[in-house]
Order: C-alpha cells, then structure tokens, then sequence
C-alpha cells in the first residue's frame, strides 16, 4: 500500500470564520500546530520550519475563504505524493468543525503528518475556546 | 535508608531465551542467578503485545484500556499516573536509562520530550513521568536518542554499520541479511563496547556512581535488545552457530503442518502469513512470513541469543558496581521485558495481533533485597506487567495509590492464591482501514481471546487454548463442543473484568 489518507476532526466552540481567521492564513501556522517554528509565505510558496531544524518547503494548492478550503502540498523529496486539506465546516452561530485530511504517498507519512495534525487541531481548539 | 530498586527491562523477549526457563541456546548466568536467589514467575503475561501499551501499563499500573495507549504510536498524556512519580514524592532518586517509548519514535516536529532532550539528561521542569534523569537509546544509531547523538559524537564511523529499522517509504524494513537473508538480519561491524547494550549499562552505572550512599534510588534501566533488527557486534557471532542450532519446537516444518494449524485460527493469522493483510505496523509490510525458511529461523534465534548473552553480562557489570558500592543487601531487582517474540512460531516472526506465548508468555523475575529473606521461589499462577507498579511501591513502602490496577507480585502460590486468578491482555489496532481487536483472559491454564468485530472479524471468532496439554497453542479449542461450558466461564470472567475505557479516546499521532 504506497499510498495513505489521514483525517482528524475536531469540533470547536467558536464561529466559523473565527476559525478560518487562523486556520486560512498560511502564515499564522505556528500559532496552532505544535512543534512548527516557523512559515515563511512567498506567493504560493511556504516554507515551514519544524522544532527539530528541518525546513519543508510546501506548496499552497487551494486558500477559499469562502469554501474555508486550505489545500497545500509539500514539495520535498521526502514524499513521492502528498495533499493536506483543512475544511472549516460552519456548525451553527458559535460552532464549528475543523477538519484536517492527509493524502500521501508513502503511506506512513500520511500518519506522521496527520497524527500531528491531530495534536495541532486540539491545540487549536483550546486556543481558540480560551483554555491554552 | 529503604530498599532501592533496580528495574531491568528487555524489549521483545521471549522467555525461553533464558536458561532459568529452559532455554538451551543462550548462556544468561548472570539473570538465572537472580533467578536462583529469588522468585521466578512462570507465568507472567503482558497486557499489550507492543511497545508503547505495555510500556506505559508498567509505568501505571493500568491496563491499556484505562491509560489509553491502545497502539504504538498513541502516546501516554504527559499527566498520566506514574509510579516513578510516587517513588520519587516519597524521596527515591529516580532514573530511566535506554528505551523509554511512552512518546511515539517518529516525531520530526519534535512534539515529545523523548525526542527533544537533545543532550540533556535532566528534564524540563525537573522530573518527566517521575523520572529526575533519562537517557534514551533505541534500536540502532539514528533519531535524536542520547545513545545516537554519544555513538555519532565519538565513534561516527559506527553508525552506518546498523540495520536501517525503516525502508525508503518509512515501513519496518523487510531487508533481509545475514547467511539466510532473513529479514531484520544484519551483519554489523560496530566494536561491542559501543553496542547500546553495553552503552545503557555503562550509563546506569554512571548515574548509579553519581548517587549518595544512602540514596534511595529506583533505576529502570531498559535494554533495546532482542527487539529486531538482529545486528549485534560482529565480533559477537562466533557465540552461537546458527548452523548448530536445533529448529525450534513451536515451528512445525513442513509448510502443510504450518497452515493446517494455521487455518484453526481466526482468519487473519493465515492472511498475514500469505502476505494477504497487512494490519498492523508491527512487522515489515512488504514481508510474507511464508516466505521464512527454517535456515532463516535458525539465524534469528542465533543472532538473538546472541543479543540475550550480552543483556546478561552487561547486566552482570551492573550487579558488581552495585556490589561495589556496598548496596547488595538493600537491592531489589526486577527483571521482565515488555512483550514477547513469534521468532519462528507457526512460521511467523515479529508481533501482531497473536495472542500466544511466543509474545504473550513473558521473563519475569524478582530477586528480593537479600535484607528482607525471602525464600526463593517459582510462581506458577498468572501475573501480569500490570502488577508491577503496585510491586515497586511495596517495596518501597509506601501506599498504593488508587488508580493502580493491578496488584503486588505474590512471592509464592500459597501468596497467589488470595488474588482474582486471571490477568488481562488487549489488542487494538487501526492501520488505514484495517481493524483488529482482541481481548483475552488468561487464568488457571487456560488462555481465551475474543474476537471484537473488525475488518476480518464478524465478532464471533476466538481462541482457546489448554496450556498443560497444547505448550505450543496449536490446537484452538474455541469450538469444540466439550469445552463451552469452561469457554463461557472464562468469557464471562474476561468481559466482567474489562475496565472503564480512558475518555477521551486517545488519537494515534505516528505509526510508531
């Protein structure tokens, strides 16, 4: 199985544009995903910088505020493959669901990015709900 | 100045590695000494056949169900309970030296403090999980362990020379070498002094060297052998022969035998041994055990008595500074692994989703501190690593705590037979889209698992074994007829004991 998918969902207690406000700038990512340093946005070009040093230069695919689609992929050698999408779903006036889904191939990066993702989207949750 | 304790841990042993259980390859004076001096528990079951469950059931004395590392790869919360937090708020200095594995291994944004200590051996804020000093290794010379970044410090030249544990797309490796070519197989040129078997007991001797005399001190040191890959020292291998070595009993030969014992069993045993299902990550992926040939049989068990034969002398060094220091008398040691090996059952080697001695039937040893007289012993009722955490605050004296699940180590049968009789052990796994869950009883001689619905499962399957009559496991009672009514009791006794599931559900954040 070269290939995997990954989906992690979390519901949060704010509206949904709230949500988007951080989840849709590409550039805010280290404010919600633990363990990313930094991200420099150039265009449709990011690069992220993990805790450990390595940089992972990324391409940004899709950013609908209108949708609340992001949809990047990363371009480094060290996926043959690879999209992530987070969906922010509206929920009602004051809830919403984010949702984070990795394709890649190989398949175990899919896990070690959407395991991570995981993580990122309660980071995210208490951020946004006033508990972090 | 009370008992201190030294834990010493193996990764993936089996317990017929050891000569105080019968076994005929390796030589381990130094354990079945301690053996010989305290009490040997022959039954000793784990409550997770991996890593990071079992692991974390050791260090909380719950099952995996209550801590809620359900699979490698699920970390256990920072504020779990902890029983190296108990001993150290009662004044014990405290230690884990080698592999830890409560956080998942592939962590490249460095999220867990197994993986960001970098050089430090004191943890953020002081103590982490209990534990006031840690010194991580694991197997082989990569990642950001203390162990790779010493090897590449001092001996870089070394480090190419292990096995690479994952391929090129991040799977267990299914590379094999050696004579045989058998997977995990590896010829490795690395000077045994700088093997981390050697490494993690020149540390703990280091740290144990460090102390006050009248320290109270528990040490969990924690050896990533035999856990494959199988490359131990070259130098080494002249020890063991693999052509001398005697098949062992539990891998039926002839391919025919193999399957007709497989096919008695759920369905999944015989769709990974033909390579049909890959369920879990706990073995190579690209690997179809019925590709293993008794040759390559023989070399594992070779290289890995190997692996056993130099635990057992670095463990000897151990014991001598410790004599050394003058603390014999006070010492308690414990020793066990975290869960077992197939290395050659049915035709199969690693783990899965088995619940059989091979991974299910564990080391388990427990030498008293000779102060205390306890008459050496052999406890043939179940226990299980569960009971562990509640062992270690007896010894030091201090209350159990609540949240412990299991009980302390009973040092005779007569001891055993106030405790409930059964111990527990659970198997779930999620590998995209595959699902396997397994709950099974062990108690009295028998061994009973269940099947839950799961991708292969429909819910109805299970497992029963007569552990006198059938050692190896070969003959699954599950169905027969004259042995429902007993088959209904152990059920009855496995469902009514399950404990309350830890809420949240926690996520899988790697595949290891």
């Amino acid at each position: 199985m070269p290939r995997g998918t990954v989906r992690r969902e979390v519901r949060i207690a704010v509206p949904a544009e709230e949500a988007w406000a951080l989840v849709g700038a590409p550039e805010r990512l280290p404010e919600w995903f633990p363990g990313i340093t930094e991200a420099a946005v150039d265009g449709d070009s990011r690069v992220i910088t993990m805790r450990s040093g390595l940089p992972m230069p990324e391409q940004i695919v899709t950013c609908d505020p209108i949708l609340r689609r992001f949809q990047y992929r990363i371009t480094a050698p060290v996926v043959v493959e690879h999209l992530s999408s987070i969906d922010v779903f509206d929920l009602g006036p004051d809830s919403c669901l984010v949702s984070y889904s990795c394709d890649a191939d190989p398949a175990t990066m899919a896990l070690i990015i959407g395991g991570a993702a995981g993580n990122a989207l309660e980071h995210l949750r208490d951020l946004l709900e006033g508990r972090a | 100045m009370g008992r201190k304790i030294l834990f010493v841990t193996t990764d993936q042993q089996r317990h017929d590695t050891l000569g105080c259980y019968g076994g005929q390859v390796a030589r381990t004076p130094v354990i079945d000494g301690v053996a010989e001096a305290g009490v040997r528990f022959d039954r000793a079951v784990p409550q997770s056949v991996v890593c990071m469950p079992s692991r974390s059931t050791i260090l909380t004395g719950q099952h995996p169900t209550t801590h809620g590392v359900w699979m490698n790869g699920v970390p256990l919360p920072d504020d779990a309970p902890s029983v190296a937090d108990v001993l150290h708020d009662a004044g014990y200095r405290t230690a884990l030296i080698g592999k830890a594995h409560f956080e998942p291994f592939l962590d490249p944004f460095q999220r867990f403090t197994e993986n960001a200590m970098g050089t430090d051996t004191r943890p953020p804020g002081g103590v982490h999980r209990g534990f006031e000093h840690l010194e991580f290794a694991t197997h082989g010379a990569l990642g950001p362990t203390h162990y790779a970044r010493w090897l590449a410090t001092e001996h870089p030249e070394a480090v190419g020379g292990f096995y690479a544990v994952l391929d090129h797309a991040l799977q267990v490796n299914a590379a094999g070498g050696g004579d045989s070519g058998a997977p995990q197989v590896h010829v490795n040129p690395i000077e045994k002094g700088w093997y981390h078997t050697d490494w993690v007991a020149d540390r703990t001797i280091g740290w144990l060297d460090s102390l006050d005399a009248d320290d109270d001190w528990f040490c969990w040191m924690s050896f990533p052998d035999p856990h494959h890959p199988w490359d131990p020292p070259q130098s080494e291998m002249g020890r063991v022969d693999w052509h001398d070595l005697d098949l062992p009993a539990g891998y039926p030969e002839h391919a025919a035998d193999r399957e007709r014992i497989l096919d008695a069993k759920p369905r999944h045993w015989r769709l990974w041994y033909d390579g049909s299902l890959v369920s879990n990550y706990e073995a190579p992926a690209e690997w179809v055990p019925a590709s293993l040939t008794a040759d390559q049989v023989r070399e594992v068990n070779a290289r890995n008595a190997i692996e056993c034969e130099l635990i057992d002398e670095a463990l000897g060094r151990v014991l001598a500074a410790i004599e050394a220091r003058g603390w014999v008398d006070d010492v308690d040691i414990i020793f066990t692994t975290d869960h077992g090996e197939l290395q050659g059952d049915f035709g199969l080697l690693f783990k899965g989703p088995y619940h059989v001695d091979g991974l299910m039937r564990l080391p388990l040893v427990w030498r008293p501190a000779p102060s205390t007289t306890v008459a050496p012993a052999v406890v043939s009722s179940p226990v299980g690593l569960v009971d562990l955490a509640a062992t270690f605050c007896g010894i030091a004296g201090v209350d159990v705590p609540e949240w412990v699940e299991g009980t302390a180590l009973p040092l005779t049968d007569e001891a055993a037979a106030a405790r409930s009789g059964r111990v527990l052990t659970e198997w779930d796994s999620e590998l995209f889209g595959v699902g396997v869950h397994l709950r099974t009883i062990t108690r009295a001689g028998w061994v009973c698992t269940a099947y839950l619905p799961g991708t292969v499962h429909d819910g109805s399957e299970g497992e029963l074994y007569d552990l006198e009559h059938d050692p190896l496991q070969q003959v699954n009672l599950w169905d027969d007829p004259a042995r429902r009514a007993l088959r209904d009791e152990l059920l009855d006794d496995l469902w009514s004991a399950q404990t309350v599931p830890h809420d949240p559900r926690l996520q899988l954040q790697a595949p290891v």
